[in-house]
C-alpha cells in the first residue's frame, strides 16, 4: 500500500487555542480511514488544513507526493481532493442539478467558463448517473434549498463525486441522519471503495466507523493519539483514556450515548 | 414554449423602435433616452451584483469614468459635435472596465456589508478626484463639442444607440446567466467557500464580472455625457445613481434577467415624467417611496419573482386538479 493522502507535524493555533499540535495523519491508497476522538480535539481543523482551507503554521501535506500545504481549495480540489462539510453546505437557490454541474469540471480554466454553456450532455448525463446512485435523481429540478436535512447530505456527496477525485474527505457523513440512511450511505461509500475511491471519514458514530473503515486514528487534544485497526483501537487503553477520562466529561456523555 | 418568448422579446424591440416616431416631443424623447440608458445600467448590475450576491453601491464610478472619457477624449482631440463621438461611447466603457479592474482587486477581497461599505468608499474617492484635479475641470465641470442638430430631432440618434446599449446588456446578462461563468456566479451568491471547495476560482470569477458589468454602465455615462454637452462632478459621480440602479432591479426582481429591466422601465422613466410634469423636483421622491415600501412590504423578491411565484402556484393547483385521480390510485397502491 502506498500513502496517498498524508499530513505531518501539523500545528495550527487559534490566539492562545492549539487547535492542532504535531500532528500526523497517513491516508493509504483504497482504504478508508477513519478518524475519530473527542469534540475539540482537531479533527475539522485538519480537514481544513489538508484541503486548503487553513494554513497550518507548521507541518506539511502532501497529496501523491505532491506539496499542498499552501495550496488553496480550488487547487485542492482540481488535484483530486472532494469534501464535505460537517454541516452540510450546498447552493440552496439553484437546482440540484445545478448544484452538480458547479462541480463537474474541476480542472477548467476560469476564462472558459465565459464561452461555454452551464453543461454538456456529458457532464448532465454523469451529474443525473450520480444523483440516481444517491438516489436522489427524482429531484433533480428541484431547487437545492428545498431538501431534506439527509437529502442534502446525500447531494453533497454527489457533487463531490462527480468531479471523479481520487480520496474523499467526509466530515460526519452520518450526522444527524436516521439509522436507514446511515447503513445507505455507509453502503454507498464500500461500493466506491470497491472501485478504487479512497475515504478519510470523521464520524462520531462508533459504530459507523468500526464497521467501515480499515484504520481508525484517535485525535486528541490537537494530536493523534492511536492509529490502527478498528479492534485495535478499540482496545486501546489510550483512547479510553481520551474518552472517559480528564476534563472533557460533557463530550463524553455525547460520545458514549453516541456510541 | 421557448419560441413564445422569443417572440416577446422581437415585439418589445419592434416597439422600442417605433417608439421615438410615436413620441416626438423632444422632452418626452429625452426621458426615453435616459430610461434606456439606466435600463442598461441596472440590467449591467444586476449581472453581477443580482447573480453573485455582491451588492456593488460604488457603480457611479464607472459611470462617471465613461462620461468624463468622453468629455476629456473629445476635447483634446477637438472632435466636431458630430455623429462621430459616439465611436467614444465604447471606449467610455473601456476606461470603465479598466478602472474596475482595481476597484475590484481591493473591495472583492471583502463580502456582504463590507464590500457595499468599501464600493461606497472608492466611490467618494472617484468624486472628490473629479472635484479636485485640474483636469477634470474641479467643479464647473467639463463642456463637450457642441452638437448642432436640430432640436426637434436631437435626441433620435441617441436614442437608437442607447436602445443598443440596452439590448447589448440584456444579451451580455442572459449569456451569462446560460454560460458556465453564470452558474459559478450563482453559486459564489448562495456559498461562495463551498464553490472554492468544488474548485470554482472564485476571485477571477468575480473580478471577471464586476469588469463587465462596468463596461455597459461606463458606455452609459459616455452616452449621457455626449448627450447632456456637459458634464458636472456631483452629477455624473451622483451617489443618488447607485443607489437608483440598485432599487430599479430590486424593485423589479434581484438576480432575474427581466427584473431589473421591468424596474429600470417604470421607475426611470416615471420618475423622469413626474420631475418634468411637476416642476417641484422632491415630489417624485415621496411618490416612490410609497411604491418602494408596497413593494418591499408585499413583494420581497420584486415584481418578477412575485408574479412567476403565483403562476406556478397556478399552474401547480391545474395540474393537481387533473391528476387528482391518479394520486388517489399511486396511494392506494
Amino acid at each position: 500500500m502506498t500513502t496517498l493522502l498524508s499530513a505531518q507535524g501539523i500545528s495550527k493555533h487559534f490566539g492562545g487555542v492549539k487547535a492542532l499540535e504535531l500532528c500526523s495523519l497517513d491516508v493509504q491508497k483504497g482504504s478508508i480511514t477513519g478518524l475519530i476522538g473527542p469534540n475539540g480535539s482537531g479533527k475539522t481543523t485538519l480537514f481544513n488544513v489538508m484541503t486548503g482551507y487553513v494554513k497550518p503554521d507548521v507541518g506539511v501535506v502532501t497529496f501523491n507526493g505532491e506539496d499542498i500545504t499552501r495550496a488553496r481549495p480550488d487547487k485542492v480540489f482540481a488535484l483530486g481532493i472532494g469534501r464535505t462539510f460537517q454541516l452540510t453546505r450546498i447552493f440552496a437557490r439553484i437546482s440540484v442539478l445545478e448544484n452538480m454541474l458547479v462541480a463537474t469540471q474541476r480542472e477548467e480554466g476560469w476564462l472558459r467558463g465565459l464561452t461555454r454553456s452551464m453543461s454538456s450532455k456529458h457532464e448532465l448525463d454523469a451529474a443525473m448517473e450520480w444523483l440516481d446512485f444517491v438516489g436522489i435523481a427524482r429531484l433533480a429540478k428541484l431547487p437545492a434549498g428545498s431538501l431534506s436535512y439527509g437529502q442534502r447530505k446525500l447531494l453533497e456527496l454527489a457533487y463531490v463525486l462527480v468531479a471523479d477525485p481520487d480520496v474523499i474527505l467526509l466530515d460526519e457523513p452520518a450526522g444527524g441522519v436516521n439509522l436507514t440512511l446511515i447503513n445507505e450511505i455507509g453502503e454507498k461509500i464500500r461500493m466506491l471503495n470497491k472501485s478504487g475511491k479512497t475515504f478519510l471519514i470523521v464520524e462520531h458514530n462508533m459504530e459507523f466507523v468500526m464497521s467501515l473503515c480499515d484504520s481508525v486514528t484517535v485525535m486528541h487534544q490537537g494530536t493523534n493519539l492511536v492509529t490502527g485497526t478498528p479492534s485495535e483501537v478499540r482496545s486501546n487503553p489510550q483512547v479510553l483514556d481520551a474518552y472517559l477520562g480528564g476534563g472533557e466529561e460533557e463530550d463524553t456523555i455525547e460520545e458514549v450515548a453516541n456510541g | 414554449m421557448l419560441q413564445k418568448k422569443n417572440l416577446w422579446w422581437v415585439l418589445a424591440l419592434v416597439i422600442a423602435l417605433l417608439l421615438p416616431h410615436i413620441i416626438t416631443n423632444p422632452a418626452y424623447r429625452q426621458i426615453a433616452v435616459i430610461t434606456l440608458i439606466f435600463t442598461a445600467c441596472t440590467t449591467s448590475w444586476n449581472m453581477f451584483s443580482g447573480y453573485s450576491g455582491y451588492v456593488a453601491l460604488g457603480s457611479a464610478a464607472f459611470y462617471g469614468t465613461g462620461a468624463y472619457t468622453m468629455g476629456l477624449v473629445s476635447n483634446h482631440l477637438h472632435m466636431m459635435g458630430t455623429g462621430d463621438m459616439f465611436w467614444l461611447v465604447p471606449l467610455g466603457g473601456l476606461a470603465a472596465l479598466l478602472v474596475a479592474i482595481p476597484v475590484g482587486l481591493i473591495a472583492l477581497r471583502v463580502r456582504r456589508h463590507t464590500f457595499v461599505v468599501i464600493t461606497i468608499a472608492i466611490f467618494f474617492v472617484f468624486q472628490l478626484a473629479a472635484i479636485n484635479f485640474n483636469f477634470t475641470g474641479g467643479t464647473g465641470g467639463l463642456t463637450l463639442p457642441y452638437i448642432p442638430w436640430q432640436i426637434q430631432n436631437y435626441h433620435l440618434p441617441f436614442y437608437y444607440v442607447a436602445l443598443a446599449i440596452l439590448v447589448f446588456a440584456i444579451a451580455l446578462s442572459a449569456g451569462v446567466r446560460r454560460s458556465r461563468f453564470g452558474l459559478q456566479l450563482l453559486a459564489i451568491r448562495d456559498d461562495e467557500d463551498r464553490a472554492l471547495g468544488l474548485g470554482v476560482k472564485v476571485f477571477p470569477v468575480k473580478l471577471t464580472g464586476f469588469a463587465m458589468s462596468a463596461f455597459t454602465i461606463g458606455m452609459g455615462g459616455a452616452l449621457y455625457a455626449m448627450m447632456q454637452g456637459q458634464i458636472y462632478p456631483q452629477f455624473v459621480f451622483d451617489p443618488i445613481f447607485d443607489i437608483t440602479i440598485a432599487l430599479m432591479a430590486f424593485f423589479g426582481g434581484f438576480g432575474t434577467l427581466l427584473g431589473p429591466i421591468l424596474g429600470g422601465l417604470v421607475l426611470e422613466s416615471s420618475q423622469q415624467y413626474l420631475t418634468v410634469t411637476f416642476s417641484n423636483g422632491s415630489l417624485y421622491l415621496i411618490l416612490f417611496g410609497v411604491l418602494f415600501l408596497l413593494v418591499i412590504l408585499f413583494m420581497p423578491q420584486g415584481i418578477v419573482v412575485f408574479i412567476r411565484d403565483r403562476m406556478e402556484k397556478r399552474r401547480d393547483r391545474l395540474e393537481a386538479d387533473k391528476s387528482e385521480p391518479a394520486v388517489l390510485q399511486g396511494a392506494s397502491s
